[in-house]
């Protein structure tokens, strides 16, 4: 039996990595990544406290985290393409400014 | 000895059994190529392999041998990493999809144990095949783009889309069989479709899911980059897609993995739609135990009687032998109705999945190729909504009639 | 170390280091390569949990379809290795304190909590497709609706982004 607090230990961790990788990289798609992993780590969490429990619950909540996760995906991919083709590269540092 | 075997007994079983599957998964899969070059040539009216071997039985063995010994050049700024772990990939999951398909409806009894025929018994078995497909895109699209060159990232882009879209109207063609069976499990898929046994081939899911059937086939058919929908890897158009700079063995790995998932897809088009181990005849009918013997003794003593005369000395040895082990095979399940009890289910999967390669491999002989936008077309704009149209369709007649 | 714990561990370990390559990768796809790893390491612990659903929709729809779409946008893109600039530097330096101040408070307060340990590995299904079906059309069928309407509006705007400009 492995407890619940080892699942939201790795949560955790995987969460702290994810905001490392956010401020680390600095690719725009790397970053967007790093946004995903974070998502992760939360679902892990609802699914951790969704079995302690014994509700489904979480799980109904980890499949909205899913989906919101994929439109923002879709639409967030879309921007960074319009953005890469307007200023002529992925590093984040040179779309820090309105003006192209 | 005995004791560390018992204590450890069901971790040996499935060792063994994953390692005999594997073994003849991949023994299929080389005499599949011998298959197809043999049926599209004599659909061509030509010979096809018939020099290696006794009718050129012997051709895999030296393909297998030219893909081992031949040189396996990297091509250079490629992405080392990517490039050597996309055909990988595309091996490692087209045979983990293996593991999730049914042979057979009763387990074996050996040493005490109980073996059951199909490695695993997911609850999930339908969503699992799903998501190894989901992640088989990689295989592609990683191939393409490591390989430094445009013709095979145009084919990998072009191929990774066509999996992409077509990959929604299989999994959306599946769900009137699934609110029909009431379950993901394959082997409650096939029991559903027992549920009158007196009908027979008329109570399998075909009938009631026609439309499904056609839409998963052509998805099926789609999503393995087969005939009519192989423009990714077409030699005219693109070389040779998305493979064009693998070599040797690393192109094995992506024909190998084709001709998995073809075989995956005739094991799924079998066990969903045409009843897997179901008989098609009535149940009553216990006269038709029979038909595995009635076929195999007639075909064993062709076989003897074609190596007798056969041209080299090699095929007047070998036929024989392997007509009179095929005759031995009819005679004991004459002898043995319990073996031949047991071997019932298993023969009608196995004849229902060589037909569907049999017609994958017609397809291939016969029909011209899509072009891309076609293709594309077909998918997004008739064959989604076609197998939307037919979940709304199933899951009204099962509201209306109450389920099962 | 019972095999549960043994698979736990081993499955944990995995999605960790996934996340770190994520970190210390240089190239895009290699990056999106490790949290390809992380996911299907994620979705085996789902499975290792009993929640089989969620495991497959975790592989089939963000292994399968988002993956996939950052997998091709960096292809289209041509994204190459990336750069080492100064406010790189910086936040690094900056940045790893920082997470793991907050990794260690937040692994102080889990550790001090009373969370009963005790609901482990179970043998059998957590809660099975049927049970989540029926949850999400009875409870929870106003969000269900909601985030369909979420999806079209992703489509809706994925559409007006990837429109070329009219010259």
């Amino acid at each position: 039996m492995v407890p619940t607090s080892y699942y939201l230990i790795l949560s955790a961790i995987l969460f702290g990595l994810g905001v490392l990788a956010f401020v680390f990289k600095r690719n725009v798609i790397t970053i967007f990544m790093s946004i995903e992993l974070m998502l992760n780590a939360v679902n892990l969490a609802f699914v951790a406290f969704s079995q302690a429990r014994h509700q489904s619950d979480g799980q109904v909540f980890v499949l909205f985290v899913i989906v919101v996760a994929a439109a923002e995906a879709a639409v967030g991919l879309g921007i960074i393409i319009l953005t890469a083709r307007n200023r002529q590269s992925l590093n984040v540092e040179r779309v820090d400014l309105l003006k192209l | 000895m005995s004791a560390f075997l018992n204590t450890y007994a069901t971790i040996i079983i499935d060792l063994v059994k994953i390692a005999l599957l594997l073994f003849i998964v991949l023994t299929v899969n080389a005499y599949l190529t011998w298959f197809e070059r043999k049926v599209v040539a004599h659909m061509q009216t030509r010979w096809g392999p018939h020099r290696v071997g006794p009718h050129g039985l012997l051709q895999p063995l030296a393909d297998g041998a030219k893909f081992l010994l031949k040189e396996d050049p990297t091509p250079a700024g490629v992405d080392k990493f990517t490039y050597f772990l996309a055909p990988l990939m595309a091996l490692a999951l087209a045979l983990t999809s293996i593991a999730i398909i049914p042979f057979g409806p009763e387990p074996l009894h050996i040493f005490g144990h109980e073996v059951s025929l199909g490695i695993t018994n997911l609850n999930i078995g339908i969503l699992a095949l799903f998501a190894i497909t989901a992640l088989s895109v990689y295989g592609v699209a990683l191939a393409g783009w490591s390989s430094n060159s445009k013709y095979p990232l145009l084919g990998g882009l072009r191929s990774s889309a066509q999996m992409v879209s077509y990959e929604l109207s299989l999994t959306m063609s599946v769900v009137g069989v699934l609110l029909m069976a009431g379950s993901f499990n394959l082997r409650e898929i096939i029991s559903a479709q027992a549920h009158r046994p007196e009908l027979g081939i008329f109570g399998w899911n075909v009938w009631p899911q026609i439309l499904g059937f056609f839409c998963f086939f052509v998805a099926a058919v789609a999503e393995t980059n087969r005939v009519p929908f192989d423009l990714p890897e077409a030699e005219s158009e693109l070389v040779a897609g998305f493979h064009t700079e693998y070599a040797s063995f690393k192109f094995a790995m992506f024909f190998i993995a084709e001709y998995t998932s073809m075989i995956t897809v005739s094991c799924l088009c079998a066990i969903m739609f045409f009843g897997g181990w179901l008989s098609p005849f009535p149940a009553s009918w216990t006269f038709t135990h029979y038909l595995p013997s009635v076929i195999l003794i007639p075909f064993g003593l062709w076989v003897i009687w074609d190596g007798i005369r056969y041209e080299t000395i090699f095929g007047r040895i070998v036929l024989p032998g392997v007509g009179t082990a095929i005759t031995a095979i009819g005679a004991v399940l004459i002898a043995f109705p319990a073996v031949n009890e047991f071997i019932q289910g298993p023969f009608w999967l196995l004849a229902k999945i060589f037909t569907f390669l049999f017609v994958y491999v017609w397809m291939r002989g016969t029909l011209p190729r899509f072009r891309y936008d076609q293709l594309m077309s077909f998918g997004w704009k008739l064959l989604l909504p076609v197998s939307i149209a037919n979940v709304v369709i199933t899951a009204f007649v099962i509201l209306m009639r109450g389920v099962r | 170390m019972t095999p549960n714990l043994a698979i736990f561990f081993v499955l944990a370990a995995l999605t960790v280091l996934g996340a770190i390559s994520l970190i210390l990768q240089r190239h895009p796809i290699h990056s999106a390569l490790s949290l390809i790893v992380v996911m299907v390491a994620l979705a085996g612990l789902y499975l290792s949990m009993g929640a089989e659903f969620v495991a497959a929709v975790q592989i089939i729809v963000y292994g399968g379809a988002i993956m996939v779409l950052f997998v091709f946008v960096i292809m289209l893109l041509n994204a190459g290795v990336e750069e080492r600039t100064n406010a790189s530097k910086l936040a690094g330096i900056a940045g790893i304190p920082l997470a793991v101040a907050l990794l260690g408070f937040m692994a102080v307060v889990i550790a001090r909590s009373n969370e009963s340990s005790q609901a482990g590995l179970q043998s059998g299904v957590l809660a099975s497709t049927k049970e989540i079906s029926m949850m999400l059309f009875r409870e929870f069928v106003y969000p269900f609706e909601l985030t369909s309407f979420l999806i079209l509006v992703a489509i809706l705007g994925a559409i007006v982004l990837a429109q070329r400009e009219k010259s």
